[in-house]
């Protein structure tokens, strides 16, 4: 029944599915952003009931479930909560490897902050002070910070 | 058979064109928190939620742990249900199951799109296999335009005769301040409008919208306590029954999934006339035909007699069963929303919160989900404990 | 809660790249092979759940793919977009809810996407999706964060790698079956530190499926009914940096729900094996952790001492776990299968002594941002 399967050649269709896309920062991510292109400023917000700090800013508080309205000027500057070095390449990556992943708790933050590192990888270590270091063409988005390096 | 289950709150968003203020999370809370005062709870009575759209609309793989911040999901059980056009109704009757199963006694159920932020019709395509139908049939358009065709030669009905069910539901959606169109559109208009693919035109076809729709259900015995009158559900049917689109255009056969997942659903509330046990409906038409061919899959009238029964303004506001009140989907399309919008509008209805739309005296209502391949979800609520 | 049983399994073996199949024929092979295991008929089942994933497979509205191919004509059927053990959750609640006996499959072919443009996908499109991040490189700051905190090496991690691959020489449908060193793992390519090659689980094709069923079925099925005792899941914050990457609490949360459901109160003695989705090494003590079967920062201690080996008092993934094998979505319904397996004796060499109780476990999200739980028994 199924011996004529033996004789076939799989073949194979390939293809790539490309949607243009263009999602809505939102009223308060769009001051995040601004925040970075104009003023070279991290922004958070606090939650009015627990006093937790965001970053970035959010429009509420996930875990009370509360508007946030509060907004809270950050030190573009903080501590590596937690680091890793990349050493594959994919177009995805907007830098060459090797380069870093890191959660930052920023000064004045509640939360840990993800970013890159491009530079001093093979100093990196949990718990070292690192500042923000701004692109010099910015236009509004996360890359505004083009990475943290160590201070 | 499980417990009995009941909607208890719904909430919306209202619906536009584009909503830039918001993220896609950000959106989602306001209906939950529209749901949450309905039904005068706080998001820590909540049990579990259940969340759904259509992923390559906002391009967000994962959206249940996307949107805890939004759908008040933290450090509680949440699921996604994806089912297509459907969705928005698979994700009612997966929170019903959640309350029926005697596992969780308040469900949250989410729908929501954000239909602004992609290409409507390159998302949808890639609903079509990749091999075989991604080619040739480029979007929901087609498959419907060829329904619309057989069922004119077969029957007689003129385009004028759909346009009809376009003219109302946007004249309803003017008592709905939720609704995304809010002008009215004539069958003059409709039959101006430009030919997008015959028989289909412009005016005879939903549009896209971002939105999201959120329900509570609670189990009998909570619900009671809950709502002054809780809408509960007396039947649940579905029937997703194609997987590619040349299976599904016998037209002789009318449409299939509608007719089986409806007569499932009036057996099991023990309706044996829909069209004088039911008292208002809400329906998933997509498109203008949808409102004539549809009905008769509903078993509403007899084959090839929708467009006297819709002509005779019997499913118009004030007829004799009348259809989508809330403007249907032809006023507003948040996709992921909009099969939950209809049962959230018919459980508005029951629970007699639809204000200018309110339909007088409802006991039963009828909600029906469409999407995929040619597939049908349909819900009965009621105000009478089953 | 004893309502509802397991009735019937079925798994296709794992591979690298299934060219020869479609989600369909995967899908159709898992249905009519759980079947014959339950000594059932299609139409025995009066409920479908799929589990599918669009972005995975290239598809809006993916279980359309598959709907035939599950026995989905004129039922309820119905897709879970996420881990196998939450659409087998869906599944169950059908059956508790009145529904005779729910078939629940899933699909997944690695071989055909690009995992990293689709986990990429995960994350937030303002704030971290042109980052670059996706899973691997996220599990690397999980991995970082936890060996930090508690002062891990990559060494102990690279013990469960080792464990894992050799358990998989006993399981006739693992991808990665190997005899492998700690040495191996550790001079393995450098992926994202501090993971290596070994440390991460493969790029996988396959499909499982699981029937679940009410009572009185159960009591006619053709092999022993696998009772499920207790079920939950939970789901904590999204962003990774608002979360402790290193205290699993969305899985602690689960997991206590689940014991109290099934009356356990100490994990450890109570379940005699647990099969738990580390798609990458750091991944089995951390959950471990979470589940209570030690206390946080003990989890890689337990694996060194041994009680997590075939030996031990609580076998952990006799079947190689997700390193062996990681067809997403699948992979979480594969161990339930495998816990299902060893609970009916059915486990061949991967078998664990007097199994009556055990433990699965999957996720979904970022770095096990949800996890579902199940306890499941041989004894009523």
């Amino acid at each position: 029944m199924s011996d004529w399967l033996k004789d076939v050649e799989p073949l194979t269709l390939k293809g790539q599915i490309a949607i243009p896309y263009t999602w809505h920062a939102g009223d308060v991510g769009s001051r995040f952003l601004t925040a970075l292109r104009d003023e070279k400023k991290i922004l958070g917000s606090k939650c009015p009931e627990c006093g937790k700090v965001f970053v970035p800013a959010r429009k509420n508080c996930g875990a009370c479930f509360v508007d946030i309205s509060e907004w809270v000027e950050l030190k573009p500057e903080g501590v590596i909560e937690a680091y890793t070095i990349v050493h594959y390449s994919h177009p995805i990556q907007p830098v060459k490897p090797p380069f870093a992943y890191a959660l930052i708790k920023l000064d004045g933050a509640d939360v840990g902050f993800l970013h890159l590192i491009k530079k001093d990888l093979d100093k990196l270590k949990n718990g070292l002070r690192v500042k923000a270091e701004f692109s010099g063409e910015r236009t509004g988005k996360i890359l505004d910070i083009d990475s943290f390096e160590l201070v | 058979m499980g417990r009995k289950v009941a909607v208890v709150g719904t909430g919306q968003t209202y619906h536009r064109s584009h909503r830039p203020d918001v993220t896609s999370r950000e959106m989602i809370r306001e209906a939950v928190t529209s749901a949450l005062a309905d039904a005068d709870l706080k998001i820590k009575d909540i049990d579990a939620v259940v969340i759904g759209n259509m992923d390559h609309f906002e391009s967000i793989n994962y959206v249940d742990t996307y949107s805890i911040e939004g759908s008040g999901a933290f450090m509680k059980p949440i699921m996604k249900v994806s089912t297509g056009g459907t969705t928005g109704a698979t994700v009612a009757i997966a929170a019903y199951y959640h309350v029926a199963s005697g596992l969780f006694d308040r469900v949250l159920a989410v729908g929501f799109e954000k239909n602004s932020e992609s290409d409507t019709t390159g998302a949808i395509i890639t609903c079509s296999d990749p091999i075989w139908d991604r080619f040739s049939y480029s979007g929901a358009i087609p498959s419907l335009a060829t329904e619309a065709t057989a069922y004119m030669e077969q029957y007689g009905a003129t385009q004028e005769d759909a346009a009809l069910v376009g003219e109302r539901d946007r004249n309803h959606a003017l008592n709905n301040p939720y609704a995304h169109l809010q002008r009215p559109l004539t069958v003059k208009d409709i039959m101006a409008s430009p030919m997008l693919a015959y028989p289909i035109k412009l005016g005879d076809i939903c549009p896209r919208s971002d939105g999201a729709c959120a329900m509570i259900l609670a189990a009998d015995g909570i619900a009671q306590k809950t709502a002054s009158r809780p809408a509960w559900f007396k039947a649940v049917s579905v029937r997703h029954t194609y997987t590619w689109f040349g299976d599904s255009t016998d037209y002789n056969k009318g449409l299939v999934s509608m007719q089986q997942a409806s007569q499932e659903a009036y057996a099991r509330a023990g309706i044996r006339s829909p069209v004088d046990e039911l008292d208002v409906a809400e329906l998933y038409l997509p498109y203008t035909w949808a409102g004539l061919k549809w009905i008769e899959d509903l078993g509403l009238c007899g084959r090839g007699e929708a467009a006297r029964f819709v002509g005779d303004k019997n499913t118009h506001m004030g007829g004799k069963l009348p259809i989508n009140p809330s403007g249907g989907v032809i006023s507003t399309n948040c996709i992921g929303a909009t099969a939950m919008l209809r049962v959230a509008e018919a459980a508005i209805q029951v629970m007699g919160k639809g204000g200018k739309r309110q339909v007088p005296e409802v006991k039963n209502a009828l909600a029906t989900g469409f999407g995929g391949c040619f597939w049908t979800d349909v819900v009965i609520l009621s105000s009478e404990r089953p | 809660m004893d309502k509802a049983a397991i009735v019937g399994v079925a798994q296709t073996r794992y591979e690298r790249r299934k060219k020869d199949q479609i989600f369909a024929d995967m899908v159709f092979d898992v249905t009519r092979a759980a079947l014959d295991d339950a000594g059932l008929t299609i139409n025995d089942i009066d409920s479908v759940v799929t589990c599918s994933n669009d972005f995975y497979d290239g598809r809006t509205i993916s279980g359309m793919a598959v709907g035939d191919a599950a026995g989905g004509m004129d039922k309820n059927i119905s897709t879970v977009s996420g881990d196998g053990t939450f659409g087998a959750f869906y599944g169950l609640m059908r059956v508790l809810s009145g529904y005779k006996a729910t078939i629940v499959v899933a699909h997944y072919k690695g071989s055909e996407g690009d995992v990293k443009i689709t986990t990429n996908g995960m994350f937030d499109p303002i704030f971290h999706r042109f980052l670059g991040i996706e899973a691997i490189s996220a599990a690397a700051l999980q991995a970082n964060a936890y060996m930090n905190l508690y002062g891990l090496t990559e060494e102990q991690f690279a013990e469960v790698s080792v464990k894992n691959h050799g358990n998989a020489l006993n399981n006739p449908y693992a991808q990665l079956a190997m005899k492998i060193t700690v040495a191996d793992v550790m001079n393995s390519k450098k992926i994202a530190d501090p993971l290596k090659l070994f440390d991460c689980c493969p790029i996988s094709d396959g499909a499982a499926a699981i029937i679940i069923a009410d009572e009185e079925i159960a009591a006619r099925s053709k092999k022993k009914p696998v009772w499920i005792k207790g079920v939950a899941h939970c789901c904590e914050s999204y962003l990774l940096g608002d979360r402790d990457l290193a205290k699993p609490v969305a899985l602690s949360e689960a997991a206590r729900k689940a014991y109290a459901m099934a009356g356990i109160k100490n994990p450890l003695r109570e379940i005699d094996v647990a099969e738990i989705l580390e798609a990458f090494s750091y991944m089995e003590p951390l959950w471990l952790e979470g589940l209570g079967f030690c206390k946080p920062g003990e989890g890689a201690t337990l694996i060194g001492k041994g009680v997590t080996g075939m030996g031990g008092k609580l076998p952990v993934n006799p079947s190689g776990g997700a390193l062996s094998a990681n067809p997403i979505l699948v992979a979480g319904l594969a161990r339930l299968i495998e816990a299902t397996l060893q609970v009916r004796g059915e486990a061949g060499a991967r078998q664990v002594d007097k199994v009556n109780t055990a433990l699965a476990q999957g996720f979904n999200g970022p770095c096990g941002q949800s996890h579902c739980v199940w306890i499941i028994g041989g004894k009523k």
